[in-house]
């Protein structure tokens, strides 16, 4: 099962991105979990310096704005 | 050319909705016309363009100029990205982190976060449309100032000391410093005009309301507080109306988009330049929500210590400016 977090200070954009990772993955029948972490310090660890950005499976694949559908849809494959 | 806003909001205020010239509300309601459909024309026109140029400027690439440069020019060339980078409070934070994992003395990077709300492609819009040239210069010069001297200041009293824990120790151990750009590649057309689309939306979404507000507030100073009524009230730039104003500033907030367009009011009704934009910059630049927010960052002292400088500093500015542009 891939394991998403989105990272950023729990600012409206992070909340669309999880949502956006949710419907997309359900609507394609793709098992996923999706965390949201607003830690400073975890996202520092990860080297973000514009949120939101998306970890998949402990892998930094995008930062800085909410990613569009076909994005999540490579994720996902 | 900027004429034709003018036109518009004589039309609609004079003829269609039939309002006397000299009415109050009239003479508000034209001044809200006016103002909103120009500054929205031209916020449309303006970022777009600046963001087909900025499109290749990311925060990483800031980021790798600053590393290991000297303090004096890395205070310079904070404020200066600080100006032309785009600002949203809500990744303040982690730009903090990411310039202090890689070792950017505090001072730099808070020169960087000190000029970016102040000064932006949008506030210098609205500032050359509604206040003109001069005005605009002296605003930018200020900001910078104020991003640069601050910077200098945090260094000089070893802010990186008052940061949280974690922070202190990433500050030592820099992690990031030796993150390497992955190598760019040169942007096409196409992809810098879907960027510049997307930031298009993402600023207007962000400031539209602002607008209404600022511009609103401003219309009704306008309409309905009379000409001079500050010069009569608040006294030729008394000493102590420049640290009040500053003191009124801070609960209000505010960015520069909202605040820009009251100025203009304010000016017109006869508040002291310096006074004047003491009080806007203490609107925007020194915030309870960012404050609560660098909290995550910095100890309590620090915080105290950074309000204290702000304050201080925008008194000196409006004191400087009263006594020098009067």
């Amino acid at each position: 099962m891939k394991q998403f977090k989105v990272l950023g200070s729990g600012c409206a954009k992070c909340v669309k991105t999880a949502e956006m990772l949710e419907r997309i993955s359900q609507e394609l029948g793709v098992p996923v979990t999706v965390a949201k972490e607003t830690n400073v310090e975890v996202i520092m660890g990860y080297g973000v310096m514009s949120t939101p950005a998306v970890v998949l499976d402990e892998v930094l694949v995008h930062s800085g704005s909410i990613p569009n559908r076909d994005q999540i849809e490579t994720w996902l494959k | 050319m900027l004429s034709i806003f003018t036109d518009l909001a004589n039309w609609i205020v004079y003829e269609l909705l039939g309002l006397v010239q000299t009415t109050k509300v009239g003479d508000a309601l034209h001044f809200f016309i006016e103002d909103t459909t120009k500054i929205f024309a031209l916020l449309a026109v303006m970022i777009y363009l600046i963001a087909l140029i900025r499109s290749s400027l990311n925060i990483e690439t800031i980021r790798a100029f600053l590393v290991g440069k000297n303090k004096v020019l890395g205070y310079l060339l904070g404020a200066f990205f600080g100006a032309i980078t785009p600002f949203c409070s809500c990744s303040s934070i982690p730009v903090f982190l990411g310039f202090t994992s890689a070792g950017i003395p505090v001072g730099v990077s808070m020169a960087f976060l000190l000029t970016s709300p102040l000064i932006n492609e949008v506030a210098v819009l609205l500032l050359v449309s509604l206040l003109g040239w001069q005005f605009t210069l002296i605003y930018i010069a200020v900001g910078l100032i104020i991003g640069i001297a601050g910077g200098a200041f945090l260094d000089l009293i070893h802010a990186e000391k008052m940061l949280q824990p974690f922070a202190m120790k990433a500050y030592e151990n820099k992690p990031n410093a030796t993150v390497r750009l992955s190598s760019a590649t040169a942007l096409t057309m196409r992809e810098r005009h879907t960027f510049a689309v997307a930031e298009l939306k993402d600023i207007f979404q962000r400031v539209w309301i602002w607008v209404f507000v600022g511009v609103g507030l401003g219309a009704l100073l306008h309409g309905f507080v009379p000409e001079n009524w500050f010069a009569a009230n608040l006294g030729h730039g008394e000493w102590w109306s420049v640290p009040l104003a500053v003191l009124v500033g801070i609960p209000l907030y505010s960015n520069a988009t909202g605040v820009i367009p009251i100025m203009e009011s304010l000016l017109l009704k006869g508040l002291p330049i310096g006074t004047t934009l003491a009080f806007c910059m203490s609107t925007v630049a020194a915030s309870f929500p960012e404050f609560i927010l660098l909290k995550q960052v910095m100890q309590w002292k620090l915080l105290v210590i950074l309000f204290v400088t702000l304050l201080v500093s925008f008194t000196l500015v409006g004191w400087i400016l009263n006594m020098t542009v009067m």
